[in-house]
């Protein structure tokens, strides 16, 4: 096969299509324009293209159909949930897809308690009853702020009652301890969108911009 | 008929995946097993009714009434069409059409909308992040010693100063004591609502998914 | 003077888009390698896995699409690089259906680089949905969830496949995400439950919610965005797309504080005018 700088002339294209698309996206810096559009419609569309092509292919197939075809009969359970799902789409009967959102949330929850309460509130709670008295005195002032800290952000969200006196304090310390996590958050924020940006430059720059010498000299330039 | 139903599926999925946890039994193991394999599969259903729904605005409302912008539907279908008889079809895996769809147009498409975001949230940074009172001058100094700090630059600034005193050591601080307090909260918060919210759909006192009627 | 920061306050957005466009290319052209310093929470990371005995088994969750790329497919290669180099045995899995073609992606870079054989050193099970559900069924049975690999292969036939039966047999989880499901149901469903030791890279944007999760001890080690997977290149000596990133992350970022100060200035003298008349 012609190869272009290295690449099959298949893949030169594929890169080509990326770049166009890429600064085809960018072009809504400026404005808004039918280029734009267009990715935006490619964009949905491939997106959902993919995600059915992929749910069947890796969960459909393999965990419903191979497996009743091999005689699996308790699949004919979520087959049948499947098929009540679908009856949405049917306004008479639509109420039986109920069956299959009852399941879903069902399940869901009893999986979200137990996960919820073992891996987050347990270990949160036990990771903040710390001895206090350290072999430093950062890290004993360290602890301190921990345990003040966490109890006031808990009264600030939690207690209704008027926030005064120690309730106030304590809701007062919660807020700024908010603010700094917030800012940081903030921060961090910018830092992925930026890496984002930095990861489309990269590509135009050291992907698509190398193919424009080496498609040059295959077409005779 | 048309509630009770529902309500009991509810109950039972949900108390067996509790059961599951508290009682190790294989009786309980493999029915828990078997209806979190349902769910799977259920799950994966009603995306696909979703993505249905997609085609089905597209197809035969949008492009049909000719409503505005309805050429950008045809772009939509495309792409979806493209995506799925090749999927369907060959297969997903690596070297397929499929995939080769998927690194230069998905992949594409993808990341260069979140890279806009990069513009619009410095821009964002310039007109809104303004020192009004004590509290959004806090947000914004940890903000700024963050950004600093995380990037090689906050260390080349501050090398002359005291350990303590150096960006990454500071940023290093507010991440695993203030940033970590916040969050450890609001954790702590979500959890006790997400058990709450748990317990009342199982028992059937939360109804709402149920819709009307 | 204070006309010109009245004028700046109605500047065209563009002009900032512009400044920032400028700002990411032009350290790309001029480098300055600004030497990137490790933090302890991705040096908790690489110790884990740097201790793991040959032959472990390490779980690699590949839970991201295309947009966390920047950040996150530089984590992927890097802790295959490490677990390749040390002789570690690596199966991924994708709870975000995007996920298994760029997990397969840098496997089979590295896979390359280190002369590791599909089936034997690694293998690929691809996507399931169902999230926290599935990870919770991945305690019970690996190849009674993915009965089948990313490329459709029966698992029983992969010869590494038939070593894992549940996280009984997994040494060490990874979870590489970029929001839900992801690291934080890693931790609830997988590390919590089955007492499975696990470290995590995460987008930047959802890194501060996983310092609680640092700081109790559930995860070992935290890589957090760009950065984060720059000081990974940085520990396993060999530099990669992030480490050469980390200049313009700096240049832009000075940009956005420049902006802040600029608009904060123009904003208190605005204030102070107002407060005057």
């Amino acid at each position: 096969m012609e190869t272009i700088g290295g690449l099959g002339w298949v893949e030169t294209v594929g890169i080509w299509v990326g770049a166009f698309l890429t600064l085809a996206i960018f072009s809504f810096l400026y404005r808004d324009n039918p280029v734009y559009k267009f990715a935006e419609s490619l964009f949905v569309g491939v997106g959902a293209g993919y995600w059915l092509a992929v749910l069947y292919q890796n969960t459909i197939r393999p965990n419903l159909i191979i497996e009743l075809a091999a005689h699996n009969w308790w699949r004919i359970g979520p087959l049948i949930l499947a098929v009540t799902m679908l009856l949405r789409l049917a306004p008479r009967i639509s109420w039986i897809s109920r069956w299959a959102i009852g399941f879903m949330i069902g399940t869901a929850a009893g999986v979200n308690i137990v996960g919820f309460a073992a891996g987050d509130l347990v270990n949160q709670i036990y990771a903040t009853i710390i001895p206090l008295k350290t072999p430093t005195l950062a890290q004993s002032l360290n602890s301190i702020f921990i345990v003040i800290g966490v109890l006031g952000v808990l009264i600030y969200f939690f207690f209704s009652r008027e926030h005064k006196g120690v309730l106030g304090t304590g809701a007062r310390i919660g807020i700024w301890v908010l603010m700094v996590a917030f800012g940081a958050s903030f921060g961090y924020t910018v830092m992925g969108r930026v890496s984002l940006l930095i990861g489309r430059i990269q590509y135009l720059l050291f992907q698509w911009l190398p193919t424009i010498p080496s498609l040059w000299q295959s077409i005779g330039g | 008929m048309r509630r009770e139903i529902p309500l009991i599926i509810t109950f039972v999925a949900g108390f067996v995946q509790l059961v599951d946890f508290f009682v190790p039994h294989p009786l309980v193991a493999n029915a828990a097993s078997e209806l979190r394999q349902w769910s799977v599969i259920v799950i994966a259903a009603s995306i696909v009714l979703g993505i249905g729904n997609l085609l089905r605005i597209h197809l035969f409302e949008r492009i049909p009434r000719r409503t505005a912008g309805w050429p950008y539907s045809i772009v939509l279908l495309a792409g979806m069409f493209a995506m799925m008889i090749t999927g369907l079809v060959w297969g997903v895996g690596e070297g397929t059409p499929f995939n080769y769809l998927f690194r230069h147009l998905k992949v594409h498409l993808d990341m260069t909308m979140f890279a806009l975001l990069a513009f619009f949230i410095a821009s964002a940074a310039y007109r809104a992040f303004r020192v009004r009172n004590w509290e959004a001058t806090l947000l914004l100094l940890a903000a700024v010693i963050v950004m600093l700090g995380r990037v090689p630059l906050g260390s080349l600034l501050t090398r002359g100063l005291p350990t303590a005193l150096q960006l990454p050591v500071v940023t290093e601080w507010i991440m695993n004591v203030p940033n970590m307090i916040g969050f450890r909260g609001i954790m702590m918060g979500a959890a006790m609502g997400v058990m709450a919210m748990g317990l009342r759909i199982i028992l059937g006192i939360e109804r709402a998914y149920l819709g009307g009627e | 003077m204070i006309r010109f920061f009245e004028r700046l306050q109605s500047i065209d957005r563009r002009v900032v888009f512009l400044f920032v466009a400028i700002c990411v290319v032009l350290p790309f052209l001029f480098p300055f390698r600004l030497p990137v310093a490790v933090g302890r929470s991705t040096r908790g990371l690489f110790d884990e896995i740097e201790g793991l005995p040959e032959g472990s088994i390490v779980m690699l969750a590949g839970d991201y699409s295309p947009d966390g790329m920047p950040e996150l497919q530089p984590m992927t290669l890097a802790v295959y690089r490490h677990c390749f180099s040390r002789n570690l045995r690596v199966i991924s899995v994708c709870l975000w259906p995007e996920g298994p073609p760029l997990v397969e992606a840098a496997h089979q870079q590295v896979a390359a680089e280190y002369g590791k054989e599909y089936g034997v050193d690694y293998v690929n099970l691809g996507y399931t949905t169902g999230g926290p559900n599935a990870m919770v069924e991945m305690g019970t049975s690996i190849p009674g969830l993915f009965p089948r690999d990313f490329y459709l292969t029966p698992v029983e036939e992969l010869p590494l496949m038939r070593k894992i039966s549940n996280f009984a047999d997994i040494a060490f989880l990874v979870s590489i995400s970029a929001g839900t499901p992801g690291t934080r149901e890693w931790v609830q469903q997988v590390q919590s439950r089955f007492d499975v030791p696990m470290g995590a890279g995460v987008t930047a944007v959802s890194a501060p919610n996983f310092y609680p999760y640092m700081e109790s001890g559930q995860l070992l080690g935290l890589l957090g965005g760009m950065a984060g997977a720059a000081e990974y290149e940085i520990l396993i000596e060999q530099p990669g797309t992030a480490a050469r990133g980390m200049d313009a992350q700096s240049a832009v970022h000075l940009l956005i504080i420049l902006f802040v100060v600029l608009g904060n200035i123009s904003y208190l003298l605005s204030r102070r005018r107002e407060s005057e008349a």
